[in-house]
């Protein structure tokens, strides 16, 4: 097959060279869109061959495996339409939204970014063999039809890549956030009352978080008292310090005490060699003391229980 | 404009309606401290919940009228701060010093009932 | 979401106003004008308010010790978003810089927090004072500085 197209566009090309000495396989009268047109006409007509083609290829290639061969052949379809319209009207928005609509489908079954690439390249693959089958008598036909394919066919396989990897950084971009919110809860314990633990490491952008949430909790929950508990914070330095300080204060703004509980014993020292001023903050020894506290400043009454008499 | 000021019970209540510009805060200082005396009045609340901003000068005149008010006898509680507002003021390290916060009218109100009480 | 990009997108050109300050009423129509511009060029409501609040003291620092001046806002777009302003008077000049930095300093009727406070909310902070020919402070915040 080879050695035949081989010799057939010898012959052809010297046609074509003869009719168009000055612009070799650029004939003026077969434009790019002409040449798109033709092309377009042709995968129309071969649509369910082809697009069954492609996604048995899928399926051989082992891509996809998160769906079924259902699912697969229906997404294949509105694929290869989408794609067939992109080349045929030379715009990229509804391939684009389709292809993020189909990101934001397919990344929750834990589908991968060289799986999407992978099935864009193989349709492009099919395409082009389909091509060579039609225009494999006309070589130098053939060359020009996939100049004119290539650029189009390379653009819509970056639009549906990077649509792809833009929703699946999107989702990242919520995941991180979500963890950010979960480990600052702001808890209410009873009415009025507030809790914020806080675990872990904090960042200044955490930090930063923590005390805007804080004062949404307490507007929201019409708070007037809040318990701090930095029992699970590893480390802290001057300016979270810092940070932790202006979060009383501006808690104090909105109407609501603070109590911080949990000072670690390095903590504290390390606050009073770098001289954050704490003073002004109420501090108590653990959080069940930090309750206690808040509660007989909300006015309610305390009483010891003895747990081996309940 | 004028901050309007009510009287209900033994309390004055201020209300911001608009940001204001720093003439119309002195006007509402000279205006509060004028009232408390003619009416004796036993708490005032300042309402800032449409206050977006709050610099230094803001937060001085709160104080001062706070300050005056006090040596009438009668406490001040200020309301309504917003979250962002409380932030950008700890931020910027503005302070109101002993000046009682509240979360709204409401809770002022509920809160000088209490001092009162107590005297 | 499916426009969350192209929404997402920053205009392209850079905006800038030149606000002349004659009185304190001035203060709260630049408050609100920086407030505005901070919000649709990406700033968070916190960020906002810190906008303002810098404005409303630079502003201030014009009408104390100059009288008058003028500031100037402008935004920066593109792959550093974020918003510059500069206030410039013609008043007797910061004496002793250092010291007008110290928080709790003032000669004037705010708190003397006006500018260390500004220097501490601002990314970008700088004074330049000459005795007797005037003082510009310019300052400048980026909308990702602590982003992802």
């Amino acid at each position: 097959m080879a050695k035949n197209n081989e010799t057939k566009s010898k012959a052809e090309n010297k046609e074509d060279e003869a009719k168009y000495p000055n612009i070799p396989g650029q004939p003026p009268d077969e434009s790019t869109a002409t040449l798109l047109r033709e092309l377009v006409a042709h995968l129309r007509q071969k649509r369910s061959e082809l697009r069954e083609e492609w996604a048995n290829r899928i399926q051989e290639a082992e891509l996809l495996t998160a769906m079924t061969k259902e699912e697969i052949l229906a997404e294949a379809t509105s694929v290869y339409d989408n794609y067939v319209e992109a080349l045929e009207t030379g715009t990229y928005e509804a391939l684009q939204s389709y292809a993020r609509n189909l990101s934001e489908r397919i990344i929750p079954r834990g589908v991968e970014t060289h799986e999407v690439i992978g099935i864009v390249l193989l349709l492009r693959d099919v395409l082009a063999r389909s091509l060579f089958a039609k225009y494999r008598d006309n070589f130098s036909k053939l060359n020009r039809i996939l100049d004119a394919y290539e650029p189009a066919a390379n653009r819509i396989a970056n639009t549906v890549s990077v649509g792809f990897v833009q929703e699946r950084e999107r989702v990242i971009r919520e995941q991180q956030e979500a963890i950010r919110e979960l480990s600052t809860p702001v808890l209410q314990v009873r009415e009025r009352l507030l809790i914020l633990p806080i675990i872990g490491i904090i960042d200044s952008k955490r930090a930063q978080q923590l005390t805007e949430q804080l004062l949404q909790g307490i507007r929201k929950n019409r708070a007037k008292v809040v318990v701090i508990d930095i029992t699970g914070v590893a480390a802290m330095d001057e300016k979270v310090a810092n940070h932790i300080v202006q979060t009383v204060d501006a808690a104090r703004l909105l109407g609501a005490g603070v109590i911080v509980t949990g000072l670690s014993t390095e903590i504290a020292q390390t606050l009073v060699t770098i001289g954050v001023d704490l003073t002004k903050i109420i501090t108590v020894g653990d959080l069940q003391g930090g309750i206690e506290e808040a509660e007989r400043k909300l006015g309610y009454q305390v009483q010891q229980v003895d747990p081996t008499k309940s | 404009m004028r901050v309007p000021i009510l009287q209900q019970g033994g309390y004055l209540i201020a209300s911001v309606q608009s940001s204001l510009s720093d003439e119309e805060l002195l006007q509402l200082r000279d205006d509060l401290v004028a009232r408390v005396s003619t009416v004796r009045a036993r708490g005032v609340v300042i309402d800032v919940t449409v206050l977006d901003v709050m610099d230094s000068f803001a937060t001085r005149i709160l104080r001062d009228i706070a300050q005056m008010i006090k040596l009438r006898g009668a406490p001040t509680v200020v309301v309504g701060i917003q979250p962002e507002v409380a932030l950008a003021m700890v931020q910027l390290g503005l302070s109101l010093g002993n000046l009682e916060t509240a979360l709204d009218l409401e809770e002022g109100l509920t809160l000088l009932g209490e001092h009162t009480k107590a005297d | 979401m499916k426009n969350k990009f192209e929404s997402k997108k920053p205009e392209s050109r850079s905006r800038w106003k030149n606000f002349p300050i004659k009185s304190d009423k001035d203060l709260v129509e630049i408050r609100a004008y920086g407030r505005k511009l901070a919000r649709e060029i990406g700033f968070n409501s916190n960020d906002q308010t810190l906008i303002a609040t810098a404005l409303s003291e630079v502003c201030r620092n014009i009408i104390e010790y100059a009288g008058t001046g003028k500031i100037i806002i402008e935004t920066a777009q593109g792959s550093s978003r974020g918003i510059s302003i500069t206030a410039h008077d013609h008043g007797p000049g910061i004496k002793d810089i250092e010291k007008a930095l110290e928080e709790g300093f003032s000669t004037g009727r705010g708190m003397g927090i006006g500018l260390p406070g500004c220097r501490r909310i601002m990314d970008q902070f700088q004074i330049n004072s000459q005795a007797g020919k005037g003082t510009v402070v310019s300052m400048h915040k980026w909308v990702d500085k602590n982003g992802y």
